[in-house]
């Protein structure tokens, strides 16, 4: 029978099926970070078990660690008791720990496929719905809570129930000057934000075959704005070329081994999905959110749609609720609305690709007076690999602070923050209500808009400077 | 945990869709390292205004939260469970929820009774008529009822999550009943799987 690639990485990991309960799944890798296991170890230790497999299981702190002053102690006496947590947890059960200060330190979405640990046909689990990220790799990867951080800890499994089979495909070509973000808003907007709920996205097409493993980690990432619980792209050469060398790669006898097996991970001809919705990439456009949910964008050449002429009247009130919120008048153009901030950075974008992206707009430009723009690396790497190129210098020459890695001002816990009212341009993944601060309002867009935009002083395209 | 059958008490009815966990419970409260303490970070942002319906009379003594569709969207926070509990949360009714927080809810032994977008329309209409009615969630048969209104209407809650909350089982004890399929599984892991205990840099800085 045709099989689809999801089934595939499914039934391998399958290690019982009890009847009248939900199936038990082997988890391949385990990230966690500071922020959803502290009640996880403590339940853990209470119960008085044990970390079943430490060796599975990697730890880096993103979620709350400063940016800036690293060579000073941590400012805040909580963000500083959760780290010292981890710290003490991956000790204790003998977990890895990337802290803070090492060069694989980084957002967890980012140090895994940077470390190779991230392969195809695994299951991956964290205790952050972005975990999804991962199936860029053709890998299961989804987001848990914390009761769940302790399950995967304690049992190397998780209870799960099998979500149903979605794809998304998309035919034709992206434009020049359109991104994976560009294309992953777009897919939001036809799917909505509870569209994916229940299932598992996998991404098909000519686009998404076209994209590099950046730009796949960019669309898997934001599968969960879409209510998916992961997204998934079958592997390809893109994949192995990525992955062949990184330090958790496979090597000599193994990678070919592994190559045969990865080159199996793919959707048989044929075989059916249970819902499909299809995108047509060349009608797309760069994206700009307008409201508080990663569903509401328009394109850039667009204006700030009428509530009025929305089709249901949910999504009417949604969107009267949410142009209050962000204070837009229907009708203005995306280009008129001027930003107080940029940030560039996260799980979303903040790998080397998407800085590059950033950097080759404002070489030789200003950011805008108005602006406070920021660029934040997704991994103390990434910060490096930039920094050895020249990026650093081309942003602070621009204006731009260059900060240290982190998950930063895209949920805003570790103090680098939009100030009530404030309004950003945003290269992260979410823009609800006060997701940046509180009373901070957000509009989520690719680095290249975002670099362009901190010039510009309002929404830009890089051709508009 | 302890078992729950049934739930009976006040309701407060939230007629929004999408509220993402960001609402629920902002991120500077996810800094806390203990399972509770949360109540006061319970929508935080919406309850600075004074007309949201947790600053209602009574609202305190509510156990069911009455919401839109897609509830718990977002972020993977179990700490939005966990805060609708210090606050005296038992249930949540809605027509549907993030994939996530259901899991979380029934982990944590809170109960996501998925309701009908038909019902959840007649169940905010009679909080609407009478917001203190008394509400009755029966986790066996499945239904939320206002009884002084006459409704009473079915949930959809899987057999195995309903299990649990009634039983009030450790999910962590069930699976390692299954601890030998897990080793035996795991002796035919493929070789090339990355592991870390070789890792260069296992010891922390």
């Amino acid at each position: 029978m045709a099989g689809r690639l999801f089934d595939k990485i499914w039934d391998r990991h399958l290690v019982a099926s009890p009847a009248d309960e939900p199936p038990l799944l082997y988890i391949d890798l385990h990230l966690v970070h500071e922020v959803t296991s502290p009640q996880a170890f403590e339940g853990l230790e209470l119960a008085g078990r044990k970390v079943r497999r430490p060796d599975l299981t990697v730890a880096t702190m993103d979620h709350d660690v400063p940016t800036i002053g690293l060579d000073r102690p941590i400012a805040d006496p909580l963000a500083a008791e959760q780290i010292a947590r981890l710290r003490r947890n991956a000790e204790v059960h003998g977990i890895t720990l990337y802290p803070l200060g090492n060069i694989e330190q980084g957002i967890v979405h980012v140090i895994g496929p940077q470390l190779g640990l991230t392969q195809p046909g695994m299951t991956i689990v964290c205790g952050d719905s972005h975990t999804s990220t991962h199936g860029a790799f053709g890998t299961l990867a989804f987001g848990i809570g914390t009761s769940e951080v302790e399950h995967v800890l304690a049992t190397q499994t998780l209870r799960q129930v099998k979500p149903a089979a979605m794809a998304v495909t998309v035919d034709g070509e992206l434009g020049p000057e359109l991104t994976a973000k560009d294309l992953v808003l777009g897919i939001i907007r036809a799917l909505g934000t509870g569209g994916g709920v229940g299932s598992v996205i996998e991404y098909r097409g000519a686009a998404v075959r076209a994209l590099s493993m950046e730009g796949r980690l960019t669309v898997c990432n934001m599968s969960i704005e879409g209510g998916a619980r992961a997204g998934m792209v079958a592997p390809d050469d893109t994949t192995f070329a990525f992955l062949e060398g990184r330090r958790h790669s496979p090597r000599g006898k193994l990678w070919e081994q592994a190559l045969d097996d990865w080159r199996s991970l793919v959707t048989d001809e044929g075989a059916e999905f249970d819902r499909e919705i299809r995108v047509d990439a060349s009608a797309l456009r760069p994206a700009v959110t307008w409201g508080t949910n990663p569903a509401q964008s328009v394109t850039i050449d667009d204006v700030v749609p009428d509530p009025g002429s929305m089709s249901t009247p949910e999504l009417r009130q949604g969107a009267e609720r949410a142009l209050a919120y962000m204070n837009l008048t229907p009708g203005t153009a995306i280009r008129d609305i001027t930003v107080d901030t940029v940030f560039i950075g996260s799980c979303t974008n903040g790998r080397l690709a998407d800085l590059r992206a950033a950097a080759e707009v404002i070489r030789g430009r200003r950011v805008s007076p108005r602006v406070r723009a920021l660029v934040v690396p997704g991994s103390a790497r990434v910060k490096a690999e930039a920094e050895a190129e020249g990026l650093d210098q081309a942003f602070t020459d621009a204006g731009f602070e260059w900060r240290s890695a982190g998950c930063s001002m895209c949920l805003g816990m570790n103090g680098d923050i939009l100030a009530p009212g404030e309004r950003s341009a945003s290269t992260s993944n979410r823009n609800f209500e006060g997701r940046q601060g509180p009373g901070g309002r957000t509009h989520l867009v690719s680095p290249a808009v975002a670099a362009a935009t901190a010039v510009a002083g309002h929404f830009a395209l890089p051709g508009d400077l | 945990m302890p078992g729950v059958q049934r739930i009976t008490g006040r309701a407060v009815a939230l007629d929004r869709r999408d509220v993402d966990t960001d609402q629920i419970i902002p991120a500077s409260w996810l800094k806390r390292v203990e399972r509770t303490g949360f109540a006061a970070g319970l929508f935080g942002a919406w309850r600075t205004d004074p007309g949201f319906v947790l600053n209602r009379p009574g609202a305190s003594e509510a156990r069911v939260l009455v919401a839109g569709a897609n509830f718990g969207c977002g972020s993977s926070r179990e700490h939005a469970v966990w805060a609708l509990q210090d606050f005296g949360f038992q249930a949540v009714a809605a027509p549907g929820f993030g994939d996530i927080f259901r899991n979380n809810s029934v982990a944590a032994g809170l109960v996501p009774a998925q309701v009908s977008e038909q019902a959840a329309a007649r169940l905010f209409a009679a909080l609407a008529a009478d917001p203190d009615a008394e509400v009755v969630v029966d986790i066996a048969a499945r239904t939320v009822a206002i009884p002084s209104s006459g409704l009473s209407e079915p949930f959809e809650l899987a057999d195995y999550a309903r299990w649990r909350l009634l039983e009030g089982l450790d999910d962590i004890a069930l699976t390692l009943r299954h601890e030998q399929e897990i080793g035996a599984f795991e002796a035919g892991r493929r070789a090339w799987l990355p592991g870390l205990r070789d890792d260069a840099m296992s010891s922390p800085a």
